[in-house]
Parts: C-alpha cells; structure tokens; sequence
C-alpha cells in the first residue's frame, strides 16, 4: 500500500491548465463516428438543425461535422431522410 | 486611538484597516451594521475597496470566489442562515485556496426562528476548510480581522472571524484602534503567486482525477497543520507591535488549577470572572478559553493538559445525536487521555443567558463528580 507520506511534501495548492477552453475537445468521448455520404447528400440540413452539440457546420451542400466535438451520439444517422450518414466504429476509422 | 465600538463596527473597522479591496454583503441580522457601517465609510471616501450589495448570501460568496482570483484582498460578514446559504461556495472558495475573510456573527439556526446567540451556525461549517477564531471582546474581533488575512494569506486558506450574536455584535465596548502607519507594517499587501490576468490566461479548478484530488486536499492538511503555528506567530508578533498577543489558546489562572473551564467566545470573559469568583473561595479554579476552532489547536491542547484535571466544557452548540461539538472536538483531541475527563455541557442554545453564576454552577458540579467517562452532554440553564 503506498503511503503518501513517503512523497514530497510540497504539492501545487492548486492545478491550473494553461490551455485556452477552446481547445478542451471532446471528440475523444466517441464510440462511434457519423460519416456523410457525400454523393447521396441532397443539403437539407436536418443533420445541422438538430445536432444536439451544434458541431455540423453549414457549407454550400455537404455539411462537415466537427470531429473536435462529435460525441456519436448518432441522432443525424437516424434522422437523415436520405439515409446518407453511415456509423461506423470509432475503432474501424 | 481609543473608540467606543459595538462588535459589528469593530469588524468593519478592522477591514478597512486592512485595505480590504472588495466587500461584498447581504443583510441578515445581527451582522448587518458591518455593511451599514462600511456603506458610510465609503460614502465618506473613507473604505479603500469596493462595495457590491449582492442578491443572496450564495452570491456573496460566489463574488468573493471571484474577486479573490483576481488578487483582490476580499472580506464579508453574515450569519446563521445566510451562512448556512453559502455552503456550497465555501467548499468551492476552500479548496480554491483563496484567504477570504469572513465575519460570522453566531445566531441560532430555524426552525424555530430565533435571533439570537449560539455556536451551532459557524460549527456546522467545519468540514469546509476554512479557519475559525472564536472571539471574546470587541477589541479581540477588531484584531482578529487583521491577524486573520495575515494568516490566511500565508497558508492561502480562509478564514471566518467568529463572534457572539448581540452580545459582542451589539454590545459597546472600549476598542483600541491602531493606527493606518502601524497595520500596514504588520499587513503587507496581498500578491498571490497565481491570479486571473487577462494577459496570461489560466484556468482554475478544472475536472481533477482522484490521484491529484487526493494530493490537494493532503496539501490542504499540511497547509492546516502549518496555520497552527502560523496563528502562534501572528499573534506573538501582534502582541509586539500592539501590545495584545494572542494564540490558539487563552489560558486564564490554570497553573496549579485541577478543574477547568473549557469555553469559547464571550463566554471566554464571563468564565473569568466565575473563576474569581471561585478563587475568592480557595477554590483551585481556571478557565481555557478556546480560540481557534480549525485548524483545532490539538497539539497545543494535549502540551496543555495535565493528568488528573477535570475539563468542563462549555457547549452553546449542540450536535444533534451526538453531544456539544467543542466537547466532541476535545475527547478525540485528547485520546487517549491521560487521566483527564472531559465533561459536557449543553446551555446557552438560541441566546440563553449564560451567567457568572451558572459557570459557578457548572464548574462545582464537574469538581465534585468523579474523574469517570461522561458520554452524554448534560443540559443546563440559568436559573435567573
């Protein structure tokens, strides 16, 4: 059993992150991986409408999702009424 | 200069003393008159800092959080359920290590309501992390102030300056207040290592794994077990300057006494004229008044103790299935004791008066009783 006293006894008295919040991605929570078939992509932007975490951008057709942000949770796969987003294992991409 | 202050006043005297740059306040009686007397300071030009009126005693807190970040040296009064309002940002405001000052006037908590004194407000607060001093006189809650931020800003904890609802609050009492030249040398500025700075952005109490949460809080221990003698410290150089030393404990004609009194607050001053009283009749007769309350002064109490004393505490506070929580704190202090009993009494709750009389009461019944194990607390009143 390891006992803290055997460590040094100066310890931060607080832990501070230096990085912007910006850059506090959370894609790494992801499973599974929502990506658009481009072809089969008709641009309706339901995918952008009901993104629970807004992270598909709007573009001139084919929105691209931001894999920053992306958990998977899989709601564009199942609304999309052209069945053009495939789920595919975070393991398999 | 000697002024004639109620113990609300003294406190905000002692902040401005202090330099205090943001205060933040909410109204609850008995502490409201330390805001009303800083509003008059200020409207005077005559406090340093800033004054925001905020609208709960949570919102208090969370702009001292805040304002204490970005360096600020920030102090605050409030009571009974305004404190018990603050909780969860005491918590916050601990393990941030921030050395916010707090002023808590003791006043009983509801149901029922009732206004007035009693210790269960301030203690029920003890696991937060922050420091508690427990004060006797106006004078003693004027000097506390200042020796508090001096305190808390060397071991980065907060700290909550106690006092007894009304009967200091709102009592008068000569007060020596020091002067501006003399505080500033024992108060230097506050400079935290880290801050809020727009210029080199930090973020502050991110998610924490259980490894490093274990260390921060061990930090924490080692930085209450440093207040011990940094309390000793301040109070001894206090005592140089000012003339007024003060330490974890007050010991009042203890040498050669068998039976103690154990007290805290202005029952630290009652208790020392029933221990007169009884000295007057050849009785071996003391009192240990209690000043800091976390981090509670073990070492200092056990260096204290001799066997064969009998320890009567005084408790204007009560643990609900339990007992009274400075006689709690004391057993486990002390164990295991060498020949030393300690005995509980419960009195005083919601501003009952406890007399020179009833200390009388409570001292020669405990030096009477035999030296045995007393778990539970006995409950007494005064009588006139």
């Amino acid at each position: 059993m390891p006992l803290l006293d055997e460590e040094p006894r100066a310890y931060p008295r607080v832990l501070i992150a230096t990085r912007s919040m910006d850059e506090n991605h959370t894609g790494n929570w992801r499973t599974m991986r929502p990506v658009i078939d481009a072809k089969a992509c008709t641009g309706c932007n339901i995918c952008w409408k009901l993104c629970p975490e807004a992270c598909v951008d709007l573009t001139d057709k084919v929105p691209e999702i931001d894999m920053d942000y992306c958990k998977g949770c899989g709601i564009c796969v199942a609304e999309c009424p052209a069945k053009c987003v495939d789920f595919i294992a975070e393991s398999a991409s | 200069m000697k002024k004639v202050l109620s113990g609300n006043h003294a406190a905000a005297v002692g902040a401005q003393l202090a330099r205090v740059q943001v205060s933040v306040g909410y109204p609850i009686t008995p502490a409201t008159q330390v805001f009303e007397a800083i509003a008059e300071m200020k409207s005077k030009g005559e406090f340093p800092g800033e004054f925001i009126a905020a609208e709960s005693e949570h919102s208090v807190m969370a702009a001292l959080l805040g304002a204490s970040t970005a360096g600020a040296r920030t102090f605050t009064a409030t009571s009974s359920h305004g404190l018990a309002y603050m909780h969860e940002v005491l918590h916050w405001v601990a393990g941030a290590r921030l050395p916010i000052v707090m002023i808590d006037v003791n006043r009983a908590l509801a149901a029922p309501w009732n206004l007035w004194t009693d210790q269960t407000d301030s203690l029920s607060q003890r696991d937060t992390g922050w420091m508690q001093t427990y004060c006797s006189t106006n004078q003693e809650v004027l000097d506390t102030v200042l020796m508090s931020f001096k305190i808390a800003e060397r071991v980065m904890l907060p700290s909550m300056v106690v006092l007894d609802g009304f009967t200091l609050s709102h009592s008068y009492e000569p007060v020596d207040v020091p002067s501006q030249a003399d505080v500033d040398a024992f108060l230097p500025p506050f400079r935290p290592e880290l801050k809020l700075d727009p210029d080199q952005p930090i973020t502050f109490g991110s998610l924490t794994q259980p490894k490093d949460y274990l260390r921060l809080r061990r930090r924490m221990a080692a930085d209450m077990a440093e207040a011990e003698d940094a309390i000793e410290e301040a109070g001894r150089e206090f005592g140089e300057l000012f003339g007024r030393a003060y330490g974890q404990l007050d010991p009042y004609r203890c040498e050669d006494a068998e039976t103690i009194l154990v007290t805290s607050g202005a029952v630290g001053s009652t208790a020392r004229a029933a221990v007169d009283a009884l000295r007057e009749k050849g009785l071996k007769a003391g009192n240990l008044r209690l000043r800091a309350f976390r981090p509670f002064p073990a070492k200092a109490l056990r260096a204290f103790v001799r066997p064969g004393m009998k320890l009567a505490v005084v408790d204007r506070n009560y643990s609900p299935g339990m007992g009274g929580i400075f006689a709690q704190e004391l057993k486990a202090a002390l164990y295991p004791r060498p020949g030393v009993s300690v005995h509980g009494y419960v009195t005083g709750l919601g501003g009952g008066d406890i007399t020179v009389e009833l200390l009388k009461e409570v001292w020669e019944r405990v030096d009477e009783a035999p030296p045995a194990e007393i778990p539970a607390a006995t409950w007494v009143e005064d009588a006139r």
